[in-house]
């Protein structure tokens, strides 16, 4: 399990109840690397700021994030961490590697406003 | 003043922390404003075998402790914040957080550290994840039997390289000068590996892909030729720079923009210090930032209290 404050995703059922229980959902799949590590900091950060998303995270090594790793979405990824971003159940963002808090409050505030 | 504190410390790195550990030790009221994630580029690093005392840790779990351990003190941290606005010239000095939120000081501790050296070629932001890594541990994997390039001809590089071996089918180092910067070690493990070739006085100029990277353009520094090269996968390390941008006219730099500090760790601003990987110096270590944050520690702890001292006395005068 990734050593982070967020919600744990760790199988494929959760990953489809946390979708069709949250309108706006945040998944960052990844692993303890550099990377991953300030992406999830920013989303611990966001998480009382944003009430209106769910933040989580999965670790990209378990069988069961193929439903991340395996997205149309994500086809051309080749850097940690793939994260994406759903509103009602659909991908309506996803970015690979590093992130800064400005480009992730750009994409929540564009796709899920508060 | 709810925002007024002894000491500001800018950066959350091995230096800023541990500054911020040994301030708040000493009962002075301290700050640490930080831009990015906590840790600096000590998360960057997967494991760290070298730091006395502690057998291999990771590179997170030894800036956890850290924060850990300055919070325990006392010092508050705030960070993924942005600093708007500096003014340090002044007793008081002035840091504007998010266009919004004043926080003054006695003294400051500037520890921005360093960031990862971009090619800055045509491209480069937009293949970032999708053939575009500065971290081999984190995407190698993803280059399993691809032919890849490596930018750089450093340590760091060759290092990379080899290790890269692992994964990859066929490596091209790609470095600018006509002999590597690297210790003769690294130059002669990656020189002896089959799978790597060399590309000297060369730099990549523009990256081109559709959905993902597909190909480079490669300068020859000398000749100014241009060739292109069919590629799966860049990995660049080509060294670090300074977040000193926010600091130029503000603190003395140097010409690669650097800080300059004194023995003691003083900028040229009375009240103002430096530590880590920031500063004008040659080797970054984490051990090195540690003992600069020490060092900037007890200097800015010294000089509050005679600030205080003064104070006291002027008014006592009074």
């Amino acid at each position: 399990m990734l050593n982070t404050n967020l919600t744990h995703i760790t199988s494929e059922s959760e990953h489809s109840e946390l979708l069709k229980n949250n309108e706006n959902v945040m998944i960052c799949c990844g692993r303890m690397g550099p990377m991953c590590i300030p992406v999830y900091e920013v989303m611990e950060e966001l998480e009382g700021e944003y009430k209106n998303i769910k933040f989580a995270d999965m670790e990209f090594d378990s069988p069961d994030a193929r439903v991340i790793r395996n997205l149309p979405e994500a086809r051309s990824f080749q850097g940690l961490p793939f994260t994406i971003y759903y509103k009602n159940g659909k991908v309506v963002k996803a970015t690979s590697s590093i992130q800064s808090r400005d480009q992730i409050t750009a994409i929540l505030d564009e796709h899920f406003s508060k | 003043m709810e925002n007024h504190f002894d000491a500001i410390i800018i950066g959350a790195g091995a230096a800023g922390l541990t500054a911020g550990i040994y301030l708040s030790r000493a009962k002075v009221n301290t700050l640490i404003l930080n831009e990015g994630a906590v840790g600096g580029q000590m998360v960057l690093t997967h494991e760290i075998a070298n730091y006395p005392g502690v057998e291999n840790v990771s590179g997170y779990t030894l800036a956890r402790t850290m924060k850990t351990q300055a919070q325990k003190f006392g010092c508050k941290i705030k960070s993924n914040i942005k600093i708007t606005s500096l003014e340090l010239n002044d007793e008081i000095k002035k840091v504007v957080v998010n266009d919004k939120d004043v926080y003054t000081s006695n003294a400051v501790i500037i520890a921005t550290g360093g960031k990862s050296r971009m090619i800055g070629a045509i491209g480069e932001e937009e293949f970032k994840g999708k053939g575009i890594s500065y971290c081999a541990t984190c995407d190698g994997d993803f280059f399993q039997d691809k032919e890849i390039i490596v930018v750089g001809g450093g340590n760091s590089a060759l290092e990379e390289a080899v290790s890269l071996t692992k994964y990859a089918s066929k490596i091209t180092v790609v470095h600018q000068f006509d002999r590597f910067q690297a210790l003769e070690h690294y130059v002669k493990e990656a020189k002896k590996n089959e799978k790597i070739s060399f590309i000297m006085e060369s730099k990549i100029v523009e990256f081109i892909g559709n959905e993902k990277l597909e190909e480079v353009k490669i300068q020859n520094q000398r000749t100014g030729e241009i060739s292109k090269m069919k590629i799966d996968g860049v990995f660049v390390f080509i060294g670090y720079v300074p977040n000193t941008e926010s600091l130029q006219g503000i603190v003395e730099l140097n010409q690669w923009n650097e800080i300059i500090v004194d023995k003691d760790m003083r900028t040229n601003l009375p009240g103002v210090f430096a530590a880590g990987d920031s500063i004008q110096k040659r080797y970054r270590q984490v051990t090195t930032a540690v003992a600069d944050g020490t060092i900037a520690a007890l200097t800015a702890a010294e000089y509050i209290n005679n600030l205080k001292k003064e104070i006291a006395e002027q008014e006592f005068a009074q």
